[in-house]
Parts: structure tokens; C-alpha cells; sequence
């Protein structure tokens, strides 16, 4: 256990891992990814309201739900740098913030598009729509605070801290978004009007949330390789490395 | 330490950062200064109708409430990190949780309570209902305290950096987001003649946790921000 845990504090040894790892998961997320968005996009029936215009839920919901996921990913990550002050699990930290913040970009433009037809409106000032959005200045505020230190270390612990903070917030954040909503709106667009969602498409959707997990994990490891390389530039196992590369 | 001797070194604490504000009594005043100003600005921006104001007044006063205190909060620490005393408190014996409270017990004393006793006041230029005045104080009152142990929190991890300014109003916005939720609809639930009670009772409750939560924040934050 003690070894394990020693390893994971080892750059050389998590930069190997990680390249193994990416080796076999990166061209499984692709065809994932691919393989999914054809099943969604031609192999499912249009909605019986909403025609093929739904079918932009494949990747709406797939990037809204790994989002929401990310911020706890980076939390946990946050929270493990400082009590256990590991390294690796502060360049984690700092590689989810980005990402996440993408995904919740994505999220939030295709929820536009989808809206755009079905509810004849580009942005509404719904519960869900506003705390995604106050998701997207979670994540940007840890980005802006990790590139405001000059000392990275003392960056990630800043992070860490704020992104804790953030956790004991989301949910307050949303109860109280989702409240205000339902007090100064009546309820004109149901979200869920449907509640259950038929099984020939339900299976694609997970499948494609399944893609995006591994996207989300392919993304954070290529980053934290590179955060790796960045942090140990001058250490001789990175100089060795770029030896080869550059003979090779 | 004993709880004693802990709680006489903060109440000096807090002492000495009430001396030291009242001995500025200018820029005691600029926030009801800066209060007033942006008030202005709305009828200026939306137009003098009394109707419009008086629907938009809850929500104008809270958000300028909000931004009074975003700006006043990244000076919380600032002055005690440059002169040295921070890192003082730092290496003292006393819990930083406790002196962390009394530096964010001096911040609402001089601009939260402040603005609450005095918003009646603007509420009135805005012509919002007198109905809804108490709901708009007391909302105030517990309100910009929570703002003040939240924005604690953004001053403590900016305060070691050069470009603190802005950077604090993108960390600490979100989190202030619920406070105004509730804040502006107590005034909102009063000015139809519902009851402010539900509202008050959650920004309570939202206090009662950030005093719990915050300062240890804050120390951490403070921790690192000494290392800068």
C-alpha cells in the first residue's frame, strides 16, 4: 500500500504509467467516441416531438454529466495534495481545472443549439442552465488563480483550497438557483418532459457518457504529462528522455 | 492556550482593527459613498420612472451591497501582510481560526453593519416600499456577513499576489451568488406582502455555516499566502 502510494509521488514512474495507460485507452476513447456518435446520430429513432434535433443530447449530456464530475475529481485531487502534500495529485488538480471547464463550455453551447429549435430561444435563465454557468466561473476562478501565483506549489495549495470551498458550495449553489427559479418563473418548459427515455436510446447515451469518462481521463493524463515534463525540465531522467526523442 | 486567554487575544485583535478603521474616518465612509454613487447610476441607466426603480430596488441594492463589499474585502488583510504583523500572527500560539474571525468580525462591523443601518435610506431614494424596509435591513445585516467571511476567503488566498484586485471578484462572485438569492428575495417575498421570515431564517442558517467553515479557509489560505 505504502509502496504504491510512494510510486504515485514519483514522476518518472506516473509519466511511464501514464504512457502505457494512454497507449491502449486512447485509441479505445476514439472509437468509442466515433462508434458512439454514428449509433447516436444514425441508428436511433427520431423523438416523436422533437424530430432529429434531439439527437444533440449525445453529446450534451455526456459533457454536462463528466463536467459536473470533473469539479469533484479536481476536489479530491485538491484535497489530497494538501493533506498528504503528494505532487501528483496537485498536477491532477491542476489538469482537471481546464478540461472541466471545457466540457462545460460544451455543455452549455449545444444546450444553446438544442434550445434554439426546441424552445424557440437560445438562453433561458433556467435553474440547470444558470448553475452550469456558475460551474463554468468555478472552474475559470481555479484557472485564474493558478496562473496568478509565480510559485507553483504554493498555486496548487491556493487551488486546492478554493476548489474545496467550491465543493461545500455546489450544492448550495444549486438548491439555491434551482429555488430562485421556481420562485420567479412559473414552470412554462418541462425539462424532463418525457421521464423515462426509451431503451434504444438510452443505451447509445450511455455508451457515449461511458466515451466521454474516457475522453475526460485521456485529456487529464495528457495534461498532467506535460505539467510533469514542465515541472522536472531539469531533472536527468526528463533531459534523458528528450535525448532520445531528439536522436531518435 | 486557554480559552480565555484565547478569546482576550482576539477581542484585542478586533480591538485594534476597529482602531484602526475609526482612526480613517474617510474611508470608513467610502463605501456608503461608493453605495450611494452606483444607486445613482441606475435611475440614470434604467430612467427616473418610480415604478420601474421601485420593482428593480430590491435587486439593485443587493447587487450594489455585493459589489460594496467585493471591493472593501480584498483590503481586509492587505495593510497587516505589508507591514509584517500577519506573519506575527501567524507564528503565535493563538488557534489562526479564532484571529481569523476577529479580522472578519472588524471588516462587517465597519462596512456591513454600516451599509445595513443606513440602506433604509437609499431604499427610499430608490422608492421602494416602506413595507419592505425592515426585510430589506435585516436581510442586509446577515447577509454582508456572510459576504464578509466568503470574501475573507478570496482576500486570504490574493492577498501574496501583486494582481489581487480583479482576481478576487472572479473567485469570491460565485460563491456570493446564493446570498443574493436569498437577500434580494426577502426584500422581493416583503414587498408582496409575504412573509421575510423563511429567507432571514436560510441566510442564518448560510451564516451559521460560513462562521463555521470560513475561517479555517481563511487560515489555510492565510498560510499560504504568508509563504508568497
Amino acid at each position: 500500500m505504502w509502496t504504491l502510494f510512494h510510486k504515485f509521488g514519483s514522476p518518472p514512474w506516473l509519466y511511464r504509467l501514464s504512457g502505457s495507460i494512454l497507449r491502449w485507452l486512447l485509441p479505445i476513447t476514439l472509437l468509442a467516441l466515433i462508434g458512439g456518435a454514428i449509433w447516436g446520430l444514425l441508428f436511433t429513432a427520431p423523438d416523436f416531438r422533437q424530430g432529429n434535433s434531439y439527437r444533440i443530447i449525445y453529446i450534451h449530456v455526456p459533457a454536462a454529466v463528466v463536467a459536473l464530475a470533473g469539479y469533484y475529481v479536481m476536489a479530491i485531487a485538491g484535497a489530497v495534495s494538501l493533506i498528504w502534500r503528494m505532487k501528483m495529485a496537485d498536477i491532477a488538480m491542476r489538469a482537471c481545472a481546464p478540461i472541466g471547464a471545457a466540457l462545460t463550455f460544451v455543455a452549455l453551447v449545444t444546450g444553446s443549439i438544442w434550445g434554439k429549435p426546441t424552445w424557440g430561444t437560445w438562453w433561458v435563465w433556467d435553474a440547470r442552465i444558470t448553475s452550469m454557468l456558475i460551474l463554468l466561473f468555478l472552474y475559470l476562478g481555479v484557472v485564474a488563480l493558478y496562473e496568478a501565483y509565480e510559485n507553483k506549489a504554493l498555486a496548487a495549495k491556493a487551488c486546492a483550497i478554493l476548489s474545496l470551498v467550491g465543493t461545500v458550495n455546489i450544492p448550495i449553489i444549486y438548491k439555491s438557483v434551482d429555488w430562485w427559479y421556481s420562485l420567479h418563473q412559473p414552470a412554462s418548459i418541462k425539462f424532463t418532459g418525457g421521464s423515462t427515455i426509451d431503451p434504444s436510446m438510452l443505451y447509445p447515451l450511455l455508451f457515449m457518457i461511458t466515451a466521454f469518462y474516457c475522453l475526460f481521463t485521456c485529456a487529464l493524463l495528457l495534461n498532467m504529462r506535460v505539467e510533469i515534463l514542465q515541472r522536472e525540465q531539469r531533472t536527468a531522467w526528463v533531459k534523458a528522455l528528450a535525448n532520445k526523442g531528439a536522436a531518435g | 492556550m486557554t480559552p480565555a486567554a484565547t478569546a482576550t487575544f482576539c477581542l484585542r485583535l478586533l480591538r485594534r482593527q476597529l482602531v484602526l478603521g475609526l482612526r480613517r474616518p474617510v474611508e470608513l465612509g467610502n463605501p456608503l459613498l461608493f453605495f450611494a454613487m452606483v444607486v445613482a447610476l441606475f435611475p440614470l441607466g434604467l430612467g427616473p420612472a418610480p415604478d420601474t426603480l421601485a420593482a428593480f430596488a430590491p435587486g439593485i441594492l443587493w447587487i450594489v451591497a455585493l459589489l460594496s463589499n467585493l471591493l472593501t474585502s480584498d483590503a481586509v488583510f492587505r495593510s497587516d501582510l505589508e507591514d509584517g504583523s500577519l506573519e506575527q500572527l501567524l507564528l503565535a500560539p493563538q488557534p489562526l481560526y479564532f484571529s481569523a474571525l476577529a479580522y472578519v468580525l472588524a471588516h462587517w462591523l465597519l462596512t456591513g453593519l454600516l451599509l445595513g443601518l443606513a440602506s433604509p435610506l437609499f431604499a427610499l431614494m430608490l422608492g421602494l416600499a416602506p413595507a419592505a424596509i425592515p426585510a430589506l435591513a435585516a436581510s442586509l445585516l446577515l447577509g454582508t456577513a456572510v459576504l464578509s467571511l466568503i470574501g475573507g476567503i478570496g482576500a486570504a488566498l490574493t492577498v501574496g499576489l501583486k494582481r489581487g484586485g480583479m482576481l478576487i471578484s472572479l473567485l469570491i462572485l460565485p460563491f456570493y451568488m446564493p446570498v443574493l438569492i436569498f437577500g434580494s428575495g426577502a426584500v422581493q417575498a416583503a414587498l408582496n406582502g409575504n412573509p421575510a421570515g423563511p429567507f432571514l431564517a436560510i441566510l442564518g442558517a448560510l451564516l451559521c455555516m460560513s462562521i463555521a467553515l470560513a475561517p479555517m479557509a481563511i487560515a489555510a489560505g492565510l498560510r499560504i499566502s504568508v509563504d508568497t
